[in-house]
């Protein structure tokens, strides 16, 4: 259920002087005209006023992991028709189209990777596929992540982003919460530290379930985080929305989040809490000369 | 107080008149017309039996909305199971859509949890339509803390829209309300059995959801979304609500037939609300055979089984080396 839909970005070709011919977009909180690459470099983040953007799943594992230490798990795990959905579009083509879209079989990517010293159990999920909706694949990737984690000893570390349920899969979707809520009681019980960190939007199912369930939680600024909607809350309640209503600030201000990280500060944030919770063993003097030898 | 009528019930409600009136003029005549009147009842029974033989999945949500339906206290009071109702979260306040306390059923120390709705504007006012706020989710987190420690099994009654979208939720956190009963209904050693008696309000539901069974009503519903919600972003219009009912798949032989509940209470003819005493009889006489089977497994048994019970549920295509391999929830769930 992709409650909120995507900001339409305008992508505009402008000719400069000073610059060959590329792409250019406008910033949707400051409206500067960006050069991408320029904004590439800034990993996504407005050079002007901060804004962040919604980025990749390559993006991010370039920004947060080690190079090429990055090994994705059950790449070829994808969703089914199960209610052979009768609706205006089927699933099908919604499912079709995405994978054409964004080269991605599902809404998440998971797999093992370090982050500085950290091997780490590590998930992307990308709202540019179906809102990151939670279907039945996007659940059973993030508890196959969080129990493989668990028999490995592993941290997870997770960015979270989701417009919904997966309303094409019905309660099934809903299930999902559920499931990754109890991989993540063994996760816990095994002492392991569980890190989500809620980019923008994260809210319904992934939010009342795996998103909150971290012992830390990071959110990037300016995310809208929250269970229901705004526009669903106007509505029933007929209720003025509050200034900043549902951003990362108002969640940290009403103390439901920890920090609130620019994404500049997003992986040494990652590593100063993992230092912390699950130091990595000092190594032992025959394995330093062996590292030297 | 009369039965309200459905939209589809017009039929019925039709005879229902004329044998009004039937009655009436026999009394008014002082006419025997008993017979007439027998066969007009039967008429009236066998038309609503085939009425709701045939009911579309958006009548069945109407059954489930039907404003005097048994909700969660009329359950409690016809079960005459020395309810000690127990109150509020110990950090906000005491949500009246979340019923909670002690009971004994058939003499059997239990906890139960259910969801209420109001029968007026009054009582409606007060326990918010059943939608809950988090301290009642909270409310029944600390009710089951205490199920789980004294060793009570754990019952909970599911009727609602879904929890509270307002402001005070958000601030509140109503996500980490649910998010943490998820987690720790898989904690809990005691046996747990959820019933969905009328609205499954997606997490608003599935807050107090998780069970070593899940049995539902016959005309209950359980769904990720409301249909009118569905209808309003799939169909950008909710008077497709009807459609939207439909494609979900929310109703209790759907959700059987998926693995998804694990029994259908048949309800009375023409639904609970025409005679809550029977339909408060079958459904203790579910629950009451549910923890005797339950009582039998060990504690790590009954933890390791409700993992299971919840971790095969999805449906998804794997590719893998062999032939590709589809998940499906199996469609009974071994007990
Ligand atoms: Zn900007």
């Amino acid at each position: 259920m992709p409650i909120f839909r995507k900001k339409q970005y305008a992508v505009v070709k402008v000719r400069k002087r000073d610059m060959p011919d590329g792409l250019w977009l406008k910033c949707p909180a400051c409206e500067e005209v960006l050069y991408k690459k320029e904004l590439e470099s800034a990993l996504g983040v407005c050079p002007h006023c901060q804004y962040h953007f919604q980025i990749g799943r390559a993006e991010r594992i370039a920004q947060l992991t080690e190079p090429g230490t990055f090994e994705e798990w059950d790449a070829d795990l994808s969703s089914v028709d199960v209610l052979e959905f009768a609706g205006d579009s089927t699933y099908v083509t919604k499912l079709t189209e995405n994978i054409r879209k964004t080269g991605h079989r599902e809404a998440v990517t998971c797999g093992r990777a370090r982050i500085g010293p950290h091997a780490v159990g590590f998930g992307v999920m990308d709202f540019a596929f179906l809102g990151a909706s939670m279907g039945s694949v996007v659940g059973e990737k993030i508890t196959r992540l969080i129990e493989r984690s668990t028999q490995g000893g592993l941290p997870v570390v997770l960015i979270c982003a989701s417009g919904g349920a997966r309303m094409y899969e019905g309660m099934f979707s809903l299930m999902q919460m559920a499931k990754t809520s109890a991989a993540l009681a063994r996760h816990a019980d095994a002492r392991l530290p569980y890190i989500p960190v809620l980019t923008h939007p994260t809210t319904a199912g992934v939010m009342a379930s795996f998103a909150t369930l971290g012992d830390v939680i990071l959110a990037e600024p300016g995310a809208l985080i929250g269970f229901a909607g705004p526009r669903v809350i106007r509505e029933t309640t007929q209720q003025e929305l509050p200034e900043g209503f549902q951003r990362s600030e108002f969640l940290l201000r009403h103390g439901l989040i920890d920090i609130v990280v620019h994404r500049r500060n997003l992986k040494s944030t990652l590593v100063a809490l993992l230092d912390c919770l699950h130091p990595v063993p000092a190594p032992t003097p025959e394995a330093v000369v062996a590292a030297s030898a | 107080m009369p039965v309200s009528l459905l939209p589809f019930e017009k039929p019925v409600a039709e005879l229902e008149a004329k044998l009004d009136e039937l009655r009436r003029f026999s009394e008014a005549q002082d006419i025997d017309v008993s017979a007439e009147i027998q066969q007009m009842e039967a008429k009236i029974a066998e038309m609503r039996r085939r009425i709701y033989a045939e009911l579309t999945p958006w009548q069945i949500v109407q059954v489930a909305r039907h404003p005097q339906r048994p909700y969660t206290r009329d359950y409690l009071q016809l079960w005459k199971c020395d309810f000690v109702e127990l109150h509020g979260d110990r950090l906000y306040a005491d949500d009246a859509a979340i019923v909670g306390g002690l009971a004994r059923l058939n003499d059997h120390p239990v906890v139960i949890i259910g969801t209420q709705k109001g029968r007026d504007t009054k009582s409606n006012v007060e326990c918010n339509f059943g939608c809950a706020f988090p301290e009642g989710y909270r409310k029944a987190l600390r009710l089951m803390r205490l199920a789980d420690k004294f060793g009570l099994p754990i019952i909970t009654l599911i009727d609602t829209p879904g929890a509270y979208p307002g402001v005070q939720s958000e601030e509140r956190h109503i996500a980490e309300a649910i998010a943490v009963n998820l987690r720790e209904m898989f904690r809990f050693r005691v046996p747990i059995v959820v019933c969905v008696t009328g609205e499954g309000g997606s997490g608003g539901a599935l807050g107090i959801g998780v069970g070593d069974r899940v049995i539902i009503l016959q005309y209950a519903y359980y769904s990720v979304i409301s249909p009118e919600g569905c209808a309003a972003i799939l169909w950008k219009d909710r008077t497709y609500a009807d459609r939207a009912a439909q494609a979900l798949k929310l109703t209790a032989p759907d959700l059987l037939r998926a693995g998804l509940v694990d029994e259908v209470i048949p309800e009375p003819e023409g639904g609970a609300h025409r005679d809550p005493a029977q339909m408060a009889d079958r459904l203790k006489e579910a629950i009451l055979r549910h923890l005797r089977e339950l009582e039998k497994q060990t504690e790590a048994e009954r933890v390791a089984l409700r993992y299971a019970k919840f971790r095969r549920l999805g449906v998804y295509h794997e590719k893998t080396e062999g032939p590709a391999s589809q998940n499906m929830a199996s469609v009974r769930p071994s007990s």
